[in-house]
């Protein structure tokens, strides 16, 4: 059943909110800025009330069900880290205010950064970049501002494999750099052959996420950091899949000179209907003088044993990637997430979420072929193929929605033919897991015998299939002023 | 089609003296999905094999076609643009990319006949 937008549901002369009586002078205004048409909907306020509650009944969240959204980690997000981000002292803060009067929420930026420095075995935390791709651009602004330093111009060629994250290429693009495609291997690995054949002179670094997109552990991530290290490049680490390794490895233990950690992902925060995110990026050593800033830094005051907060610029940062400090209510999440946790519940999440994953891999890999059939970490790449039906991994998705789950991650990564990318996260059950896998097996039954009933799906949602050429190319959009001369259209 | 070659990167090269005709086989519109997108090169550039000819964009992906030789770009088949669906009907016909022509006709050598594609395509099924 479809909704009818504001517009269409506006009655001439009804008023949603009467305004107290004028209690100061009415001004007059230039003739030409009055319009006799303002082009907005007229509605009572419980009009407004029910079209919204309506829509956001129709909305799915990992608070409505399970959503293996693959590479995304659609884990729950603990609300004591909502109830605490609200609380008056940190919600009402002005970014303006000078150091002394806001020292507990300076103490939480700091205490993060230090967290996020133990956990990923790095020098310095910077909390400024907004996003996982923010991240990456910011530390390859990084990677240039170093090599620059020390006179290696000719550095252009940056390494990726071909199973990364759209973002990476995005990003070295952005940030002036040259992309070289490093393939996989048959074990799903990154290619050690033709990446040592890549290195020279000319590699900025290598871009890598470990566990990759795969879902797997890069078996020679020692050669790898090795290789390139030897030819004088740096390793920047894609933190997407941290959640994996949280407790149990530390990228900076194993080399990566640079890493991103997406707080949604590893940390709990939400993922936020287009809020705002974070991105925080650790450095080692050599790098750390580069990060953005400014930084939390402490140090003892003139008070006996009080700490005194400040924000700080590294020595030869980047300079700012975002206005003020960042995105602090994410940063007051995190740490609640973290110390909620403590070292052995984050590690016990990481654990958890690999052990959902490969339960969820060897249950279904009979009915769906398993392109690297090897222990998984928090995610695994299936075909969304059965035997010879013209079923697809399109169509499995929507069928999935009528028995009440969020698809998989559809065709991604790139390098797996009808890809469905399946991350169960450690916050599920096993009830959860097996009615997922009584619904998978369900559809590949339906792919041989009935597979009509999948080629159509879904059945059962409020919109059917949608034309996707249309969404993605022909889109109509919603004028609410049709009449109004003053906006300038797309022609 | 007579006299048509294919490449790894699931291109089809139709020759006729020295202009190629190129599009991506019905195998690669199958693979890509609905096309909602093509974005062709302007006529009079000039291609090296393996340089970025034309890009398709799928409900799926973005993908890169590859120039497969190298040449001059003397015809472009402007219909796309308007209607990308067109690959997905008749990849193999009326939905060519692009029309080259050839500055080394050696490096036809080597492309895959008709039934050697079919062989590697189910080799990499």
């Amino acid at each position: 059943m479809s909704e009818a937008t504001l517009y269409e549901k506006s009655v001439p002369g009804r008023i949603g909110i009467d305004l107290p009586a004028l209690d100061v002078p009415e001004a007059e205004l230039p003739e030409d800025l009055v319009r006799a048409d303002n082009g907005l909907p007229e509605l009572s306020q419980i009009q407004i009330a029910r079209h919204y509650l309506k829509l956001s009944q129709r909305n799915y969240g990992v608070d409505s069900g399970f959503y293996p959204l693959g590479s995304c980690t659609m884990k729950y997000n603990p609300k004591v880290n909502e109830m605490i981000a609200r609380l008056p002292g940190f919600a009402e803060l002005h970014p303006l205010l000078p150091a002394a009067s806001v020292q507990g929420s300076l103490a939480v930026m700091f205490n993060l950064q230090e967290c996020i420095k133990e956990i990923a075995g790095f020098s310095a935390v910077s909390l400024q970049p907004s996003a996982g791709a923010h991240g990456e651009l910011t530390g390859l602004l990084m990677m240039r501002a170093y090599l620059a330093d020390h006179g290696e111009h000719a550095r252009t060629q940056v390494l990726i494999p071909d199973s990364a994250h759209g973002t990476n290429p995005a990003s070295t693009s952005m940030a002036g750099l040259t992309v070289t495609e490093i393939p996989t291997d048959g074990r799903g690995n990154i290619d050690l052959e033709a990446l040592k054949a890549a290195c020279g002179p000319d590699v900025v670094g290598l871009m890598l996420t470990n566990p990759n997109t795969l879902g797997l552990f890069e078996e020679q991530i020692d050669q790898v950091i090795e290789l390139i290290h030897g030819c004088g490049g740096l390793v920047y680490g894609d933190g997407a899949n941290m959640n994996a390794l949280c407790g149990i490895v530390r990228p900076g233990d194993l080399g990566f000179d640079l890493m991103h950690f997406n707080l949604h992902k590893t940390f709990g925060t939400p993922h936020g209907g287009g809020g705002p995110g974070a991105g925080p990026i650790g450095a080692s050593e050599q790098l750390a003088p580069y990060l953005p800033g400014p930084i939390a830094s402490m140090q003892q005051g003139e008070v006996a044993d009080k700490a005194a907060y400040r924000l700080q610029m590294p020595e030869r940062s980047i300079g700012r990637v975002s206005t003020f400090v960042g995105n602090f209510g994410m940063f007051v999440r995190a740490y609640a997430y973290i110390l909620n946790h403590g070292a052995t519940g984050l590690r016990s999440n990481a654990e958890h979420a690999v052990l959902n994953a490969n339960y969820l891999r060897t249950s279904l890999k009979n009915a769906f072929p398993v392109p690297f059939d090897r222990t998984c970490m928090h995610e695994f790449i299936c075909r969304g193929k059965v035997g010879k039906s013209p079923v697809r991994a399109v169509d499995i998705s929507k069928r999935l929605m009528d028995h009440g789950f969020h698809p998989p991650t559809n065709y991604f990564p790139l390098i797996v033919r009808e890809a469905l990318m399946i991350e169960p996260t450690e916050t599920e059950g096993k009830q959860t897991l097996d009615a997922f896998i009584a619904a998978m097996l369900q559809i590949a039954q339906e792919a041989e015998n009935d597979p009509d009933v999948v080629l159509s799906a879904p059945h059962t949602v409020p919109v059917r299939r949608l034309d996707e050429v249309k969404a993605a190319r022909k889109a109509i959009f919603c004028d609410p002023f049709p009449d109004a001369e003053f906006l300038s259209r797309p022609s | 089609m007579t006299n048509v070659l294919f490449t790894e990167d699931h291109e089809w090269i139709s020759v006729d003296g020295d202009v190629a005709t190129i599009g991506i086989t019905d195998h690669a519109q199958e693979q890509l999905g609905d096309v909602v997108f093509v974005e062709l090169p302007e006529v009079g550039k000039e291609v090296a094999k393996g340089d970025e000819a034309a890009v398709v964009e799928s409900v799926k992906a973005a993908s890169e076609v590859y120039a497969p030789l190298s040449g001059e770009i003397i015809e472009v088949n402007g219909d796309l643009e308007g209607e990308p669906s067109k690959v997905n009907q008749d990849a193999e016909g009326a939905a060519w990319f692009v029309k080259i022509k050839l500055l080394d006709t050696s490096q036809l050598e080597g492309l895959m006949d008709a039934a050697a594609y079919k062989a590697f395509v189910e080799a990499n099924a």
